[in-house]
């Protein structure tokens, strides 16, 4: 299948005060049509930097894409001009941010926000882009949707506003969405409303999805493969069973066990990463994970490894250490083991496979189907 | 009708008798909340302001808390979780209703009295960059309340203040620094040591964890279970993160909307939710494997948590629930225990 989208080698650095923040340095990935795509890391990794890059949206200065080039659609959005930029963004690219609060504008009504990309995008006239957005705001399950058009976005709540971001980045068709955090602000019964939409979305109309997260759990239902970041590098790609079930590199085994699973069935002591992720100024010159990884030999703080195949592991799967190259001491070592616990680990997957039956029937009935109104 | 698990028991008595067994527990309770109601009134008007209504946060929870147990308190924003731990502290005035510490009735208490009963429980707050004075060095954030509490002065408290940082994990030379030299997971720590420095029995900790990254979190986590083991410490962990919740707590309470919906053990309130809205909140937990993601059905609450200042009659979760019948709407169902130190407010708990 064509690629949609194929970034290669892209560096994005801030020029500060300091000194030259290398936030993303040196990113290569591709995604088909209608693919899903999650990227994984903590705050500074440089995730958001990678997404705001692909749309140019980098404030210059004192940032600045200094290398790489980013084929979207058969056009190299690196040499388009501003103009040329401005028909992509929203329009073939479009991004849902974290946080809805800030990111609608306060003084503009819901519908205006929404038919201003229809109007200069999609070229209707005011009647028509009422008409659609209408449409959009139904589709993305606001009740009473008519009514609400000319609300401002305080009249509505985190949740609303979070579906009026996506009510707004699906108004033009896009080919690719950027969802930036999108649940992170939000409360779980809510993120799970809003992941359910975005799932039904992306499968309905075959949009490419790039799901930006922290949530190890958020990106495992909902994406196809997995990018895990590391201090601006990918540091392990993989499709998302083989990631969870087959990890190879030490800093995602570290996201893993570090987060308590709400289907533990003992407690089980955590195990953090040591140490602060390194400074984006003064990066160390060997592998970035070096100073914080328990399995480090000798070479890892000499030189920097390539993203790289492993042996024995499935032929897509890449990963950035020099423990997992052949003949690397981590290769053969299994990251259950490492934790101790695989006996629980297998517990834990056989009891949710037979989960309690009334709270698969409870879901059943309550699936979308909305309460019965309470009597008048 | 509320289901009786013993059906011969007249169903007043059993109420009765399940209620105050929320609060009364085993004796070893080091805290005891009883009809705790936490209200903050609507004002209307310039000059003469007359109440036009409440926000009604906290509306009535009963609980205890073992000694050297965890509470977990888990609930979406706006449920009054943060309230119900501040009203404990007395940093709110409480509506109505009692709080017991150790024995003795806080609610009741005077101002010295309650000075002197604040070195006995603190408080770590959510956010390490709001809740640490920027002006202030990191050793007189931590060597204030030895000054106020007269525990320690001079020389005995700067090594006090190295001995607290080094229980912590920090270095004991960090005494004349500013917050802002520390990462956020570090500044947590100092707000840890600050709270362990009167050697407290009894620690809030409101979202602990909730501003700091991934990888951090668990290093704060096991440093609150390590001092609750060394210091024989009783935790109340307020937290919107359910697996978080879990993995600290003995026992979890669920919050929706101003009341506790159900509390039970950790494992009990995950293999057996009997309230829909327990049930609704475990399955909207992403976990981190794909294979259960496909496998897990998932229950997707419509609509939002309704407005605190005018909750729905009867069950609160009745606009949200899809076992919701007539009564639900009509009588609020009474927090009753279901099964031994399993309690819920539900017209219909369990499958």
């Amino acid at each position: 299948m064509p690629e949609l989208l194929e970034v290669k080698d892209l560096k994005t650095q801030f020029f500060t005060r300091d000194g030259v923040v290398r936030a993303v340095d040196g990113v290569s990935f591709e995604l088909a049509a209608g693919e899903t795509l999650g990227i994984v890391g903590e705050s500074g990794c440089g995730k958001t930097v990678t997404a705001l890059s692909l749309m140019r949206l980098i404030p210059q200065p004192p940032g600045k894409i200094v290398n790489g080039s980013i084929m979207f659609d058969g056009a190299d959005v690196m040499k388009m001009d501003d103009d040329e930029v401005r028909g992509i963004r929203g329009n073939n690219i479009a991004m849902i941010f974290q946080d809805p609060m800030t990111s609608l504008n306060p003084v503009l009504t819901i519908s205006r926000q929404i038919t201003e990309a229809l109007e200069l995008h999609l070229k209707m006239d005011r009647a028509e882009a009422r008409k659609r957005t209408v449409e959009l705001l139904d589709l993305v399950n606001i009740p009473s949707a008519k009514k609400r058009l000319d609300d401002y976005p305080h009249q509505f709540s985190g949740g609303m506003r979070q579906r009026v971001m996506i009510a707004m980045a699906l108004s033009c068709n896009p080919k690719l969405i950027l969802a930036d955090e999108p649940t992170t602000a939000l409360d779980v019964t809510i993120q799970a409303q809003i992941l359910d939409l975005l799932k039904n979305l992306a499968r309905e109309f075959r949009t490419a999805f790039i799901l930006i997260t922290h949530d190890l759990g958020v990106v495992a239902g909902m994406t196809q493969r997995i990018h895990v970041m590391y201090a601006g590098k990918i540091v392990e790609k993989a499709d998302t069973g083989e990631l969870f079930a087959n990890p190879k590199m030490p800093y995602t085994w570290g996201l893993l066990r570090s987060i308590p699973r709400l289907d533990e069935l003992r407690k089980a002591k955590l195990v953090p990463i040591e140490g602060l992720p390194p400074d984006l100024i003064a990066l160390p010159p060997g592998c970035r994970f070096e100073p914080r990884c328990q399995y480090r030999r000798e070479i890892c703080a000499k030189e920097e490894p390539e993203l790289v195949g492993i042996p024995n592991a499935k032929p897509d799967h890449e990963a950035r250490c020099w423990g997992t190259q052949q003949g690397g001491w981590l290769v053969d070592l299994d990251w259950r083991h490492e934790i101790g616990d695989i006996a629980v680990l297998e517990e834990i997957k056989k009891e949710i496979a037979d989960l309690p039956p009334d709270v698969k029937r409870a879901g059943e009935a309550g699936g979308g189907t909305p309460p019965p109104p309470p009597p008048a | 009708m509320a289901m009786t698990p013993t059906p011969t028991q007249p169903r007043e008595e059993f109420i009765q008798r399940s209620r105050s067994s929320a609060v009364a527990g085993s004796g070893l309770n080091l805290l005891e909340v009883a009809a705790l109601k936490m209200h903050f009134p609507l004002t209307q008007g310039i000059v003469f302001q007359r109440q036009v209504g409440a926000v009604r946060a906290v509306d009535g929870i009963d609980f205890f808390v073992e000694k050297g147990e965890t509470l977990g308190l888990v609930g979406e924003s706006g449920c009054g979780k943060s309230t119900t731990g501040r009203a404990i502290l007395q940093l709110y005035k409480p509506t109505a209703g009692s709080v017991k510490f150790d024995g003795t009735e806080l609610t009741t208490l005077g101002g010295e009295q309650m000075r002197r009963m604040r070195r006995r429980m603190q408080m770590i707050f959510q956010d390490p960059y709001a809740s640490l004075n920027p002006r202030m060095t990191v050793g007189n954030i931590i060597g204030e309340p030895l000054e106020v509490h007269h525990l320690a002065a001079g020389k005995a408290k700067t090594e006090r203040v190295q001995e607290l940082l080094r229980i912590v994990g920090l270095n004991p030379y960090f005494t004349n620094r500013y917050p802002h030299e520390f990462s956020g997971g570090q500044r947590q720590r100092i707000g840890v040591a600050r709270a362990l420095a009167v050697e407290p029995d009894f620690i809030v900790a409101d979202e602990p964890i909730s501003a700091l990254d991934v990888s951090i979190q668990a290093q704060v986590i096991n440093l609150l279970e390590e001092l609750q083991e060394k210091f024989n410490l009783t935790y109340l962990f307020i937290a919107h993160d359910l697996s978080v919740v879990r993995h600290i707590s003995d026992r979890v309470a669920v919050m929706y909307l101003g009341k506790i919906v159900e509390l039970a053990d950790r494992i009990d309130l995950y293999e057996n939710p009997l309230h829909p809205y327990s049930q609704a909140l475990l399955s909207a937990v992403p976990i981190p494997d794909p294979v259960i993601e496909t496998k897990r059905k998932r229950i997707i609450l419509t609509g939002d948590v309704p407005s605190p200042v005018n909750p729905p009659t009867g069950c609160r979760f009745h606009t949200r629930c899809w076992k919701a019948q007539q009564i639900c709407s009509e009588v609020d169902p009474e927090f009753i225990e279901h099964a031994p130190r399993h309690w819920a407010a539900c017209h219909f708990p369990g499958a």
